[in-house]
């Protein structure tokens, strides 16, 4: 069946190795010189619906990021691991910073409807806010069944067989087309965009176009009030029996 | 001024003097684009010039640009190809294995890495020198596979790009650049290392005239084990225009298939254990002359053009290595504490870190000011400036990488941390490539030649009596002899050099001044027999490579303060620190230069030398020794 099309949403974080610093006006993380890359799980998701389109079970693989101009290198990253083609949703900086999940839901299910897409494939989460909730509002948004935390994915003709990693273990799931994924980390290994891959990318196209061309509100209804660091871990205390241990949890009112 | 002895028909006799001593034993260099060799190509005339005590700016300022476009791609490279050294490269197993395991060489291929210049249409990433040198710095991170690939790529198919014809390109390329075929470059005999010209290697032209018969042994050849394509070059019987018969060298193409060659077993080496080094013999290999690479009888041409073209990445590669190795030293050193201090507090401790953090600027300027040099259109030689590249970082390396082992003291010399093995992989930069006491010489040599054909223009037009050149030469004596500041067009000028560094220019310009003028002395006093003065010669190539480092990091901090580049306040510091240090250090050598110096104990070396040369030994008598 390859006449499916997949699209795949692709957030740009903070490289998960830089050590983050909170800006000192407590507004939240400095992202100035620092070095940015594609979200280990969105990389996931681009290197599941590569690996269907080159089963020829999909036959167009579309890359979608919201953000500013430097989005369009995340872009080009899943361009160069093999996405077809790509689509830049252009917000300004300073709104970027305040796009949280329902946004860019309310985004991705326009593009989802627009492109006419049978998958939408996104990370559970991203490492910056951990929120792990655009993919399952998107899917609410649609109305299309959703299958979050996939660690095996399996195209069956108009359905896809899901299998999950929850706490109690591994559900498998089979939704009908369309539907939403969201990527676990056991779901693949991502290729690296070799050389050759990144000069081919360079003719792909990606096209820019403004949330309001989708006719979406940006507005957010959340306001960050301050970013800390966590507290410093203290040294903690050793105690010579087991009495002292005691004695000592009664003290800092432990039990 | 008259009766001197300069070169004009002796310029011949130094120029095959200095081609025959240039250096050739190189398993790893890093060459131009695939940009087609030109027989008549331009010169980058910047190191030439200074010999004439002229400072050309043409090129050099401002400090060269890429296109917004090339900086993107070359940005978008960097990410997966650092990812990839960092997640999927165990240095310390293909150290300590002696080899790079298969998948590793695997994933290289297919990130094209085994074919960055070779041009697109031929299934390369056709990429500049420029970006040929930013990727450098990264595949430093480990040391055998950056001289496998450059073996590969840099000498082993660069000839096929250089002066292949299309059938010959067509044919090879698309293979090597995928990595599918692995080439080496196979010049070195047992009897002939920097001596390249007086190889032994030969082939014979078939009766048929169709095929050439090849024997023969190369040694210490990398990838010699790998490949399937070797560059050979081996003496052939020439025909010479006025019907003598010589032995000239020719460049062949030889296929692994063609029968004969076989391969001696993996040279144990004291670093760069992951690259294979082996000797390759040919016996009765039949090669067609299809596959005569560029002219029969014009090898050793291309061999050197194969050398020169590649020589300045080593600049790049180095200072990727430095850089990451500060990172890890610093971390070190603000953290481990002595007498309860950090060590990053102690002076001694201080000092090596600047003297890392200089070397690796200076390099770095150097490198991507010779790319820069290299990229421009007309397929420019830039052989001196790439000579001097080399022989700066292999030497800053090889100290740095010391230094920072002694930072860690003993931990530095035990095999669990990196340092012992940086230091080994690092020592063969100063041997392989041309032996920098080779390409010091290449240097000096070139330069003076140069400065010797324009000087005996100006002597036969002082001795017709042309009134302008009368004029210029008695203008410059007064001036020597007024000592009046130097001006060379750097300084008092804004926009070539920025003020802050304005002292440094002014101290590069009175180094090149007196540069100049010192060629002139030495050439008048030596003539042709200064190709015989070495030590003469190594102090020249040393005040060389100095005024170039100079000019690249004056060139480099003007332009990153007028970009605004963030710390450029730290360049200027090192830039300025640099220039300090170099113009001392040309005061002196050039002092050395002097007739009858008391500095120079070049006579007494050569006194010694002899002596205990004579002996084969040394020679003095035990302390303890008595007469009776």
């Amino acid at each position: 069946m390859a006449e499916l099309r997949a699209l795949v949403a692709v957030k740009r974080v903070i490289d998960f190795a830089v050590k983050i610093r909170v800006k000192p006006d407590k507004s939240g993380v400095a992202t100035d010189g620092v070095k940015h890359s594609m979200n280990p799980f969105c990389e996931i998701a681009v290197e599941e619906a590569v690996r269907l389109k080159e089963k020829k079970l999909v036959k167009e693989v579309i890359a979608v990021s919201c953000g500013p101009a430097q989005c369009q290198e995340t872009i080009r990253t899943a361009l160069a691991m093999g996405a077809d083609r790509g689509i830049h949703v252009e917000v300004p900086a300073a709104q970027a910073e305040s796009l949280g999940p329902l946004q860019v839901a309310r985004v991705l299910a326009k593009l989802a409807e627009k492109e006419k897409v049978d998958l939408l494939f996104l990370g559970k989460q991203a490492i910056d806010d951990d929120c792990n909730q655009t993919g399952q509002m998107t899917a609410g948004l649609l109305d299309w069944p959703q299958g979050t935390f996939a660690s095996q994915v399996t195209l069956e003709g108009d359905k896809i067989k899901v299998e999950r990693e929850i706490d109690g273990g591994l559900e498998t799931l089979r939704l009908k087309l369309p539907s939403v994924v969201t990527a676990d980390l056991r779901l693949n290994e991502p290729r690296y965009a070799t050389l050759p891959n990144i000069m081919k990318a360079k003719k792909k196209k990606i096209e820019v176009i403004k949330p309001g061309d989708l006719g979406v509100d940006l507005t957010s209804k959340v306001s960050v009030i301050s970013v800390e660091e966590p507290p410093q871990r203290l040294a903690g205390v050793k105690v010579e029996t087991t009495e002292d241990l005691v004695a000592k949890l009664k003290e800092v009112g432990r039990i | 001024m008259s009766g001197c002895r300069l070169f004009s028909r002796r310029a011949a006799a130094v120029a095959a003097a200095a081609t025959a001593v240039r250096a050739s034993r190189v398993p790893r260099v890093f060459t131009a684009t695939h940009r087609p060799l030109h027989t008549s190509l331009r010169s980058c005339s910047f190191a030439k010039e200074l010999f004439l005590g002229n400072i050309e700016q043409k090129g050099v300022f401002p400090f060269p640009e890429v296109s917004q476009d090339e900086l993107n791609e070359i940005n978008q490279f960097v990410g997966p190809l650092e990812r990839f050294f960092t997640e999927e490269v165990d240095s310390r197993k293909i150290d300590q294995e002696g080899k790079i395991p298969v998948d590793t060489l695997e994933k290289l291929k297919s990130l094209g890495l085994f074919g960055i210049q070779v041009p697109e249409e031929y299934g390369g990433l056709g990429l500049s020198n420029t970006m040929y040198a930013r990727l450098g710095e990264i595949i430093s991170m480990d040391g055998s596979i950056t001289v496998t690939l450059a073996a590969h790529q840099a000498i082993g198919l660069k000839g096929i790009i250089l002066v292949g014809t299309e059938e010959q390109k067509a044919k090879y390329l698309p293979k090597l650049a995928s990595g599918e075929h692995i080439a080496a470059f196979c010049l070195t005999e047992p009897a002939s290392g920097s001596d390249a010209a007086s190889i032994q290697t030969r082939a014979t032209l078939s009766e048929d005239k169709k095929y050439f018969v090849l024997n023969g042994s190369k040694v210490w050849i990398t990838n010699g084990g790998l490949a399937s394509i070797f560059t050979v070059f081996a003496k052939t019987q020439v025909v010479d225009s006025d019907g003598s018969i010589k032995d000239k060298i020719t460049a062949f193409i030889v296929e692994r298939d063609f029968g004969g060659i076989t391969n001696g077993k993996p040279e144990e080496k004291l670093g760069i254990r992951g690259s294979n080094t082996c000797e390759v013999h040919f016996e009765n290999t039949r090669v067609p002359v299809e596959n005569v690479l560029g002219e029969v009888g014009g090898g050793f041409k291309v061999a050197m053009n194969i050398l020169n073209s590649g020589r300045f990445s080593m600049g790049s590669v180095v200072a990727g290595m430095l850089k990451k190795l500060i990172e890890l030293t610093a971390e070190y050193a603000c953290t481990r504490k002595q007498f309860n201090r950090n060590l990053s507090e102690f002076g001694l401790i201080q000092e090596k870190f600047a003297l890392m953090a200089q070397k690796a600027y200076v390099m770095e300027s150097m490198a991507y000011l010779t790319a820069g040099m290299l990229d421009e259109p007309g397929f420019p030689d830039c052989s001196i400036e790439a000579a001097m590249v080399k022989v700066f970082s292999s030497e800053a390396a090889w100290q740095c990488v010391s230094e920072a082992l002694q930072i860690l003291g003993g931990s530095g010399y035990m095999k669990d941390y990196p340092y012992e093995r940086m230091l080994r992989d690092a020592r063969i930069l100063l041997i392989f490539e041309g032996t920098n006491e080779i390409l010091r010489l290449f240097i000096a040599l070139t330069g003076l030649q140069h400065a010797g054909r324009i000087l005996t223009s100006r002597i036969k037009e002082l001795k017709r009596g042309n009134v302008t050149t009368v004029m210029e030469t008695i203008g410059r004596r007064l001036r020597d002899s007024l000592s009046r500041t130097v001006d060379l067009g750097l300084s008092g000028k804004p926009s070539v050099v920025h003020p802050s560094l304005g002292d440094s220019a002014n101290k590069l310009e009175e180094n090149v001044y007196y540069f100049g003028r010192t060629v002139e002395t030495l050439l008048l006093r030596f003539g042709k027999t200064i190709v015989e003065e070495q030590l003469v010669l190594k102090r020249v190539a040393n005040i060389l490579i100095n005024l170039y480092a100079m000019t690249a990091v004056l060139s480099r901090a003007s332009r990153s303060i007028r970009t605004g580049l963030p710390n450029h306040d730290h360049e200027v510091l090192l830039a300025n620190m640099f220039c300090v240090e170099a113009y001392y250090q040309n005061l002196f050598s050039l002092s050395q230069l002097d007739k009858y110096s008391p500095e120079n104990l070049d006579e007494q070396i050569k006194k010694v030398s002899q002596q205990i040369l004579e002996k084969r030994a040394y020679i003095c008598a035990h302390p303890l020794d008595r007469t009776s």
